[in-house]
């Protein structure tokens, strides 16, 4: 057993290797990226270096400009809050950053993490906007939840969020909204549109929910296990993705109903919506072959959150 | 030998939703060192209260959750094969719950 002096300190040398960035402290993870085992501090400062060239290499920003910056509270978008306020303070980027909300109006499920927001916005100094499915689309998922049941209200859920940060950054006269998602989020995402043979949503934005997504999760966190970069191979599988030329796309139109970004004639928020409203609250909801597919001939496997990634992310035209 | 367990990013669901346990593991039978994998069995018993599908697969961890052995991660120390001391930190965190 270790000795009364090795027992005394907390974090003792465990394979004493050290970090072979700074060659000083302890290595504490092995980068899945580039096997490398560095340390915490080393960690932080490649990160958020290889952002920063990401964010320059890409001219992603303008001087000037207004960004939102989604935030759930969760570790994601805490982690993107953080390095969008320091890459913008250490880089003089002169961006005007915002946190941009969004309260479903679910009992007790949005408290702690809106606590977790608004410690954000004291913590970096940014200013808060939290919107309200209230607010944008006169329910809450509680009212929602009310009417239709718990098992289809994800759709609601996901496909309203999709639009409440488009809606609340337009609010905020923002040019640009910023998300924040893991590595595991986004190879998950690319092999479940690979596998749904979707090649319309590769092109896009990812925008993903955690509801549907359990088997893929649990295949790419075993395929890491095997190959540490696998998750990285395949994200960058999925920038690669060529699309034949005689492929036919969605096109991207606008809903004739609210002018939000859409494919269909309306907009999926409103297709439920207007569900809702006329008391039809099943509309818009299941596969969608037969009455609906019409309208929404994109959504052909729509069941749940899929939906609302057939929503193109990056533009804001109403 | 007395270790220190924490349990996060929804794994504290799993044990009567409690965070820290400080705990007393002994080894087993012949063994005089205590493993990582001695310690998984020994949680998974001893502390997992329901769903423990959701923190072991197998003889190891569930893909996706991280383990950290006194702030470090488990792949540096053997993973495993890492035999523990005395007042060690072990924190186990699901990275399976969504950002």
């Amino acid at each position: 057993m270790a000795s009364e002096a090795a027992a005394e300190t907390a974090a003792k040398p465990r394979g004493g290797r050290l970090c072979t960035i700074c060659n000083t402290k302890r290595a504490a993870l092995k980068r899945p990226k580039t096997l490398e085992q560095i340390c915490k501090d080393c960690f932080y400062a490649v990160l958020e270096d290889e952002i920063h060239r990401v964010i320059v290499d890409n001219h992603i920003f303008k001087r000037g400009e207004r960004v939102a910056i989604g935030a759930s509270g969760g570790k994601d978008s805490t982690v993107l809050a953080y390095v969008m306020s320091e890459l913008n303070r250490r880089h003089d980027y002169g961006l005007d950053l915002f946190l941009l909300s969004v309260d479903e109006g679910i009992t007790g499920y949005r408290d702690d993490s809106l606590e977790t927001v608004k410690r954000n916005e004291i913590q970096y100094g940014i200013p808060l906007k939290v919107v309200s499915y209230k607010d944008l689309y006169g329910w809450t998922m509680d009212e929602i939840v009310k009417l239709i049941g718990l098992k289809n209200n994800c759709t609601f859920c996901g496909v309203f969020r999709r639009q409440a940060l488009d809606r609340g950054a337009s609010l905020l006269k923002v040019d640009k909204i910023v998300t924040g998602h893991n590595a595991d989020d986004i190879a998950e995402t690319v092999l479940l549109n690979i596998l749904r043979g979707d090649i319309a949503r590769l092109s896009r934005c990812i925008y993903s929910p955690n509801a549907y997504r359990g088997f893929a999760r649990e295949f790419i966190k075993d395929l890491e296990r095997i190959r540490p970069r696998a998750i990285l191979d395949i994200i960058k599988s999925g920038e690669d993705f060529r699309i034949a030329t005689h492929t036919k796309m969605p096109e991207q139109g606008n809903c004739e109903r609210c002018g939000y970004i859409s494919s269909q004639k309306w907009c999926k928020a409103c297709v439920l919506l207007d569900g809702l409203n006329r008391g039809l609250p099943k509309q818009g909801i299941g596969r969608t072959r037969g009455l609906d597919a019409e309208r929404n001939k994109d959504s052909r496997e729509t069941n749940g959150t899929q939906s609302l990634q057939s929503k193109q992310c990056g533009s804001l035209d109403f | 030998m007395q270790l220190t367990l924490e349990f996060g990013g929804g794994l504290e669901l799993l044990c009567d939703s409690i965070k820290i346990h400080n705990v007393n593991v002994e080894p087993q039978g012949e063994e005089k060192k205590i493993t990582v994998r001695h310690l998984l069995s020994w949680v998974r018993t001893n502390l997992i209260k329901e769903r423990p599908e959701m923190f072991m697969k197998g003889d190891t961890v569930r893909p996706g959750v991280l383990v950290l052995i006194n702030d470090c991660d488990w792949e540096l120390s053997g993973q495993l094969e890492t035999v523990l001391e005395e007042k060690d930190v072990v924190v186990f965190i699901s990275t399976l719950h969504g950002g």
